[in-house]
Formats: structure tokens, C-alpha cells, sequence
């Protein structure tokens, strides 16, 4: 017998009512049930942060979430970063920076920077100074990427963090 | 301008970005049934029945299958050797298990987590059996046989070379130096782990197949000698593949079973590997001893080396390579860049009650570096010469190109001295041996260590022919096609999985076409669309699939040339492709654009002479010999000598591919595969308990690198063309991984050379160090 929940989330600002499996994960849920495949499974038991999409701003681990716990929820995955065929300034920073290889472990990186640099800006404001590389190194390091090293993704984050800083400033 | 050489921006970073990749685990079919695997709790079992009736009977569950049940299908990896032990691999246990994980069943049902609890009510009579889980317990007297087939557990066990003066060598010799270099067990841990999904097709009578593989023609070979049927029954898509690092280089049980069960239940399955099984039940890598002796003149000059080479190659052989390709290319390879004059090398495959091994990222070659490096640094404190000085003196010299060692092996032009001279510059200009003072003042144990290398790359027929494999993998084909609107298909039978082979083949065509890459489409990993091919591995594919892709874009070139030549009335050696338009040399003013030549082709061919109609199409193959990179690094690690935590704190990397396709890509491939050598050096290793118990199931266990242990990389280029590749580019897809285990292990021994201890194995835990510290015994 299965035990199902009607519920209802927000993904990428759009309202979804859908049955679930208490058991099933968020992250099951997001591409399986809803479509929303760019966010991947890289080892389903918290660790590895390909799966990182962000709940109500925060960055969160969709395999460690039942999808009945986002019931109410706003939910944020890769495919609402973009401002429609236009890469965001982050996502143009990892293109631009070599920050990605075969591409699997990507969207967790993004909507872990994502959450990392609404974080600061909420947390400092516009007048506080650029973050060190040391810093971005370590939020960088709640992921696991196994192709580039990691150096492209940090200068990456780091060349958004100080173009938002610049345009906050202006 | 050219396109090659130029940083062209990827074109599957914006797909990626946007999310919008399509890997094996995105794609969704309706009714769909996903698999499960029985997989085996203990290391060595007879397996004395299964029943799968009671997993049969949970609602959802569609259809369960043993190995009986399927016909008892096996994949057979032979090397065509009287030192070979052939041994099948069962693609689901038949009667008999040999490493926890293997696969016993497979159960299949609407929906994964059914599928799941499924499997957990099958019910299999297991018998254990004894145990070996290691080289010495396998080698060991009266040691449990693995495979019935092969007593003492050797599955191959090869003499390459043997030079009768060695021993008159090691009898008078100033200095031998003896060392036994070990290396630990390693995943390949591609972010994706292997999935596949198979369909039968019926209008084209067909199993297709989407796999996350680097090697689409051999998963198909696979399946047609697993369930004997003909190739063209199986079509393989290898869609968005989330890396490979050699582990899917091989064809895994799970992938071919499926495709056997979608020609049965002519329904959709699919399976998708979770974290424990990649860990536990997929290929493992790089499990060697080497002891090794080397005897040196006083002024450091090598004199001979001899080793015995035994890899833990686990159960099985891995299909199509054999166990065999780490000892062989070990035993093969040993004495890299350095001038030996005699040699001596056994190579043996060792089965134990593991996981199966495949070509994990630099086969044997961190190890074989690992050997030499360390064995150079042994004979010049032996010796009381400069490290450097000690390799200066060996290694191959500029004007000694192509030089043929004593393995038979030709190496082509390399930078060996130069881009040691470089890396020892930018070390002493960057201030290193200062902050190396600094850390030491400051309480810590700093060390500064190199390596220096080459990296065989681009193995073709000539050179693969040489292990006699039964499938030898080495050449590549491409078409092609200028389509009617002026823009261009190519295929290739090389299969990228994130290395950004869609842009660098465009580079390579363009040049040769005068288009834009833009222009250029690369259609890959289709086993219907390519012609066969051999995949992405070993560092190959820039030079094979991009040296045959050349060829084939040379022969469009040479078609147009005639279309124009015959429209502008100019000889075709006169007409120049440059910037989307055939001209004729010297004469800016007759210039007709590629698109109106190919519309002419293909809609008005009658204004054409017989020989230029009907398409603008070329296939070529290419077929090297293979061709050497080479690098030399340099690390500086800082050690605290209460918690025995090694840092690295600085990394250069002074490379020499050739001629660079894309500069952007060759430094993402190099810090990509300097972190993989890093972490193998300091932080990863895949444990089993004596019983054969994984002790590293999970990533809480198996450490992969963060961006918290590697620091930036520094990387300068060195550019000495290959006369033996058609670009003149080379393969460099591992030296990354290749040279840094060895660099850092020398650093860490010059931190730690007030100790006295010699460390040599990888990976050095701080257990280690504090063992090393406290005067115990490291290892």
C-alpha cells in the first residue's frame, strides 16, 4: 500500500499540485515527476551536492529532501536561472572561466553559488568588500566536481561575486 | 587566422548551463521498467539456488531473471598469450560469486524504489568460501584459487624484457638501489555513474540502447558475443556522458544484461548505478607493487633496472582489455623518459576476491613514474648528487629525438630537459625555496618535489597489436559531408564525455574547410551514424578521431576545390578555401561562396562533370603509432607534524602536447587530472577487510578531492609538434593524473627528510607521517 500526499511546491516561480510517495526524494520528485532534469543524482547520500537546488533561497540537498517536505515550499532548480535563452551572469562566468567539463556535477555548483552569493549580499550589503579566494574555495568545496579541479569554478564565483559587488556599487 | 590553437569557446557549455544536458538517468519512457541487481554479500560464494518468486510477487514487480534464465551469458576478454588465463565474465553470477557487489539477478518493476525493495526478498542459498583479498594472501601457499582456471591466482604473468647482463651489471655497480613502490586501490568516480537504458525497436528490429559509456562500438560488440547476435541488431547512443576516467572505457555486466532483457520482454529498462554500487561493484584501478633495483654509475648515470611488477587486478577480466593491460603496460613502459640500458621486467596479474579492475585515467603510468622518480631521488642521496642533476644525466636529450628505448619503443620529439630547465626556473623565480624556509621556520615540515615524465598517448593498431588482445582497439574513422546549405556533419567513432570534443573537431575541420566552427557539427557516440570506432581513452581521440577527421575534411577540400575549379575555370590547385568562399589564388575577384558550390552539387548536378557529383562526402581513418607529451612538475606541500595533515600549497605544471587545439581545454584537462594524482596521492583509496569487505562504500569513506585540498595551478606551455600525428598535436588527457602522484611523494619525503624514512607508497594518510615520525613503520 502505498502512502501518498497530495501536495503543492513552486518550482522556478511556477505552482505544481502533484500526488507523492511519502518516501520519494525531492530530488526524484524535480526530475522524474515535474521534469525538471537538471538537477542530477551524483551519490544520493548528501556528499557529492550535484543535486543542490535552492529552497526558499537556501541551498539545499534534494536527495537528503522528501518531496512531501517541500509541500508549500518555493523551490529553485537550474533551469530558472537563466532570464529565458539568455545565460545569467553566473552561468556565463562558468562558461567563460572553463568551469565545467562533462557538465553532470554543473547545475549543484550553480545553485550552490547562487545561494552562497544572495547569502553574502543579504548578510554584508553593497559597501563590504569582494570576498577572498580562500573564502569562495570553501563554500565551493560543499560540491564535488571530478573533472576540472575546481580552479575554473572558483574564479567563476568569484568573478560574479565582484560583478555584483560593481553593480550594487553603481 | 586559425582555428586551431585558438581559445574557441565550448558549445556544450551552454546546454549544460542552462540544465538542459540529456544523460542517461534524464531520459523517460513511458513504460519503462527499471532494474535492480541481486548483488552478492560476500567476497567468495558458491551460489547454491535462487528464487525469485517472492520479489515476483510484489505488486509492480514485472519480471525477475537469473542467469539461467537468460542462457548463462558471459563476456570473454582474451590476450592471444600462452602467459594469459583466459576467464569469462558472467554477466550475472553462473553458480559461483567473486567479489561482494557481484551481480546474481536482476528484478524489474514499475518503479526503482519497488525495484529496490524487490531485490531484497530474493532468496539466494549462498555457500561462503574461503577468502583472498590482497597480493599476499593471493600468492600465498595453498591460497583459496579464485578462478579455477588459474592456480596461484596468476592470471598472466609476463617476462617483456630480459637483459642477460644485468646481473654482471647489479654485480658491479657503485650503487644499487633497491625499492618496493606500492599503490593503492582507486575509483574512477565519474560524477554520473554508469547507467543505461535499452528499448527494442520493432520497425527496425533493433535493441537500441543509450549508455553512459566512452566506448559505444564495444558495448555493442559486447552485446552481439554475449547473446550471439549480429552487430547491426544493436544500436548504442552514448548521450551526455558525465565523465568516464577509463571506468567506462569497458563494458559493464549491468548495461549488456539489460540489452538482453529488452530483446525478451521487448519493454524499455533501465537502470541507473547508485554511489555504493560505483564504489563496490563497478571497476576499480591501480592496486601495484613494483620492487624494484637500479644500479647507477657515480656520476648517476643508470646502468640497468629490473622489476617485478604484480597488479591486484581483483576477479575478473574486464572486456575487451584483459587484466593484463596494467602489468603490460607497466612492465612495457617502465623506463619513461630515462636512457636505461639494460632491463629486466615481469609484469603479473594477480587475482583476488575484488572488484574487477578496468583502464582507470593513467593505467599504470603514475605508478611507473612514481618508480623512477622516486628511484632517481634514492640514487642521488645514495650517490650525493642533485636530484635533477641525477635525472639531467638520464633522461633523453634534445637532439637524441626519435629516440628508441630498450622496451623497443620509439619516442618522438619531446622537451624532456626544457620543460625540466622551466619548471626549476619558475620554482627559484617564484620564490619557493624561500617560503619552503618559511613554513619550516614556522614550525611545519615543507618540502618541494618534481617529476618528470611522458605520456604515451594515441596507442594504434601498430602499438596495441604488440599485447596481441583478441579485439585490438587502435585506429579511427570519420566522414565527412558538406550538406546542401554549406555546412558540415562530421562523424567520429571517438566518444567525448566532457572533454569538449564538439568544439575541437570543429576547430580541426574548419582550418582545413575555410568555415566557421560554428559551422561545424560533430556527431558522435551513435553506433548507427559512426563507422566503428574505438572510443574515447588513452588520451586518443584528439589525434586519432582528430587526425582522421583531418583527412576526411581534406578530401571535401579537395572536392570543392574541383567544383570551383570547373565553375571559375581555374586549375584546382589554384583555388584557395578561406573564410566561406572558394577563390582562386591572386585573383580577388572570382570567388564563389562554399554554400552556392554545395547547392550547385546537390541540386543542380547535371551542370557538374561526372566525377564531381552527387555529394561532397570523404571517409578516412587514422592509425598512428602513438606519441609522447610530456611535463614536468613541481609541488610545494607543507606537513604539520602533530596532526600529519599534508597540504599542497603550490602546483606548476610545465606541458608539452604539441600543437594545442584549444588552450582553454588542454588547462582544464591538465588541473582536472593534476587534482585525480593529487588525491591519489594523499587522500584516496578503495579498502577491503580481509573477508573481502568493502570498507569504502560511501564518499563519507572514499575521499574525493574538494576544492579545500588543491590550491591553484600554474601551467606553461612547451610546444614541440608530433611528426606522428596529423595535426601535430598529442594525446594529454592524463599526464595530469600521470605525474602527480610522483611530485608529491617527493615532496613529502623532502619535508620529511630530518626523519630518515623513505616513503613510498601512495596514499601517504598522516598516519602515515606520524608513523614515519615517531621511528615506526609506515605503510
Amino acid at each position: 500500500m502505498k502512502d501518498t500526499h497530495l501536495i503543492r511546491v513552486r518550482v522556478n516561480g511556477r505552482e505544481h499540485e502533484l500526488a507523492v510517495e511519502s518516501r520519494r526524494t525531492l530530488a526524484d520528485m524535480l526530475r522524474h515527476d515535474l521534469g525538471y532534469t537538471g538537477t542530477h543524482l551524483g551519490c544520493e547520500h548528501g556528499i557529492c551536492g550535484a543535486c543542490t537546488v535552492l529552497v526558499n533561497g537556501e541551498p539545499a540537498r534534494a536527495c537528503l529532501m522528501f518531496g512531501v517536505q517541500a509541500d508549500g515550499q518555493d523551490v529553485a532548480t537550474v533551469e530558472g536561472l537563466a532570464d529565458g535563452e539568455d545565460l545569467s551572469d553566473l552561468q556565463q562566468a562558468f562558461s567563460d572561466r572553463h568551469g565545467l567539463q562533462c557538465g553532470f556535477c554543473t547545475p549543484g555548483f550553480l545553485m550552490l553559488a547562487e545561494g552562497y552569493l544572495a547569502e553574502r549580499q543579504a548578510r554584508d550589503g553593497a559597501a563590504d568588500a569582494e570576498p577572498s579566494e580562500q573564502e569562495i574555495r570553501e563554500v565551493v568545496a560543499a560540491n564535488l566536481c571530478r573533472c576540472t579541479g575546481y580552479q575554473g569554478i572558483v574564479e567563476a564565483v568569484l568573478d560574479t561575486a565582484r560583478q555584483r559587488l560593481a553593480r550594487e556599487a553603481r | 587566422m586559425t582555428w586551431v590553437g585558438a581559445p574557441v569557446p565550448r558549445t556544450q557549455d551552454r546546454r549544460m548551463l542552462l540544465g538542459r544536458g540529456k544523460f542517461t538517468g534524464d531520459l523517460d519512457r513511458t513504460g519503462a521498467l527499471h532494474a535492480a541487481f541481486v548483488r552478492s554479500p560476500f567476497a567468495a560464494a558458491a551460489v547454491r539456488s535462487i528464487d525469485t518468486s517472492p520479489a515476483l510477487a510484489v505488486p509492480g514487480v514485472a519480471a525477475a531473471f537469473t542467469a539461467a534464465d537468460l542462457g548463462d551469458p558471459a563476456l570473454l576478454a582474451v590476450l592471444e598469450r600462452p602467459e594469459f588465463v583466459p576467464t569469462p565474465l558472467p554477466l550475472l553470477a553462473i553458480g559461483q560469486v567473486r567479489h561482494v557487489g557481484e551481480p546474481v539477478a536482476v528484478v524489474l518493476a514499475e518503479d526503482p524504489y519497488t525495484a529496490e525493495d524487490a531485490i531484497e526478498l530474493v532468496d539466494v542459498d549462498w555457500s561462503p568460501q574461503p577468502v583472498v583479498a590482497s597480493l599476499d594472501a593471493a600468492t600465498a601457499a595453498d591460497a583459496a584459487q579464485v578462478q579455477e582456471q588459474a592456480p596461484g591466482n596468476c592470471l598472466v604473468d609476463l617476462t617483456m624484457f630480459d637483459d642477460e647482463r644485468l646481473d654482471g651489471i647489479f654485480a658491479t655497480a657503485p650503487a644499487v638501489i633497491t625499492a618496493t613502490v606500492r599503490s593503492g586501490r582507486l575509483a574512477a568516480l565519474p560524477m554520473e555513474g554508469r547507467a543505461a537504458l535499452a528499448e527494442w525497436d520493432e520497425r527496425d528490429q533493433q535493441v537500441v540502447m543509450h549508455v553512459s559509456t566512452q566506448v559505444p562500438h564495444q558495448v555493442r560488440s559486447a552485446v552481439a558475443q554475449a547473446f550471439g547476435v549480429a552487430e547491426h541488431r544493436i544500436r548504442v547512443i552514448a548521450p551526455d556522458v558525465g565523465g568516464g576516467f577509463g571506468l567506462k572505457c569497458v563494458a559493464g555486466r549491468e548495461e549488456v544484461t539489460l540489452a538482453g532483457i529488452a530483446m525478451r520482454l521487448r519493454r524499455p529498462v533501465r537502470w541507473v548505478e547508485d554511489r555504493q554500487e560505483n564504489l563496490t561493484a563497478s571497476f576499480h584501478g591501480h592496486e601495484q607493487r613494483y620492487q624494484v633495483r637500479a644500479a647507477f654509475a657515480g656520476d648517476g648515470r643508470i646502468l640497468g633496472l629490473s622489476a617485478e611488477i604484480d597488479c591486484d587486478v581483483g576477479a575478473y577480466s574486464a572486456f575487451p582489455f584483459t587484466c593484463a593491460v596494467e602489468p603490460l603496460m607497466a612492465a612495457t613502459e617502465l623506463p619513461g623518459i630515462y636512457k636505461v640500458p639494460a632491463y629486466r621486467a615481469r609484469g603479473r596479474a594477480i587475482a583476488t576476491h575484488k572488484a574487477p579492475t578496468a583502464p582507470y585515467r593513467g593505467v599504470s603510468r603514475p605508478q611507473l613514474v612514481l618508480v623512477m622518480e622516486r628511484v632517481m631521488e634514492k640514487a642521488a642521496r645514495e650517490l650525493g648528487l642533485d636530484p635533477l642533476a641525477v635525472r639531467r644525466r638520464n633522461m633523453i636529450g634534445p637532439g637524441e629525438f626519435p629516440y628508441t628505448g630498450c622496451n623497443g619503443i620509439t619516442y618522438d620529439e619531446g622537451s624532456y630537459a626544457e620543460s625540466l630547465d622551466l619548471a626549476e626556473k619558475r620554482v627559484t623565480e617564484a620564490g619557493w625555496p624561500g617560503e619552503r624556509d618559511r613554513l619550516r621556520a614556522a614550525g611545519l615540515l615543507a618540502g618541494i618535489g618534481y617529476s618528470c615524465f611522458s605520456e604515451r598517448t594515441a596507442y594504434g593498431t601498430p602499438t596495441m597489436s604488440q599485447r596481441r588482445m583478441r579485439m585490438t582497439p587502435g585506429y579511427d574513422t570519420a566522414t565527412v559531408r558538406m550538406d546542401p546549405s554549406g555546412e558540415v556533419i562530421v562523424t567520429t567513432g571517438t566518444c567525448g564525455h566532457g572533454q569538449g570534443h564538439e568544439t575541437t573537431f570543429a576547430q580541426i575541420v574548419a582550418d582545413r574547410l575555410g568555415v566557421h566552427p560554428r559551422q561545424v557539427r560533430l556527431r558522435q557516440g551513435d553506433t548507427d551514424l559512426a563507422s566503428y570506432g574505438w572510443g574515447t581513452w588513452g588520451s586518443r581521440s584528439i589525434v586519432i578521431g582528430g587526425g582522421a577527421a583531418r583527412r576526411a575534411a581534406d578530401g571535401v577540400a579537395a572536392q570543392l576545390r574541383q567544383v570551383a575549379a570547373h565553375l571559375l575555370e581555374a586549375s584546382p590547385a589554384d583555388i584557395e578555401l578561406n573564410g566561406g568562399m572558394a577563390g582562386v589564388r591572386g585573383d580577388q575577384s572570382a570567388a564563389v561562396p562554399l554554400s552556392e558550390l554545395a547547392r550547385i552539387v546537390y541540386f543542380q548536378a547535371h551542370q557538374l562533370p561526372e566525377g564531381l557529383r552527387y555529394g561532397l562526402e570523404a571517409r578516412e581513418s587514422f592509425d598512428p603509432p602513438g606519441t609522447f607529451s610530456n611535463a614536468c612538475h613541481a609541488v610545494l606541500v607543507a606537513i604539520d607534524a602533530g596532526t600529519g595533515e599534508i597540504r599542497v600549497r603550490r602546483y606548476l605544471v610545465v606541458e608539452d602536447c604539441g600543437v594545442v587545439i584549444n588552450p582553454v581545454i588542454v588547462d582544464g584537462q591538465v588541473r582536472g587530472g593534476v587534482t585525480q594524482g593529487v588525491a591519489a596521492a594523499l587522500l584516496e583509496q578503495v579498502r577491503y577487510d580481509p573477508d573481502g569487505q568493502p570498507g569504502s562504500a560511501t564518499l563519507m569513506d572514499y575521499l574525493a578531492p574538494t576544492a579545500a585540498e588543491i590550491c591553484p595551478i600554474e601551467i606553461v606551455h612547451l610546444e614541440t609538434p608530433s611528426a606522428f600525428s596529423e595535426t601535430g598535436a598529442k594525446g594529454m588527457g592524463e599526464g595530469g593524473t600521470i605525474g602527480a602522484p610522483a611530485a608529491v611523494l617527493n615532496a613529502v619525503n623532502d619535508a620529511m627528510e630530518s626523519s630518515g624514512i623513505s616513503l613510498d607508497h601512495i596514499p601517504v594518510r598522516p598516519w602515515d607521517i606520524h608513523a614515519a615520525l615517531s621511528g615506526g613503520n609506515p605503510g
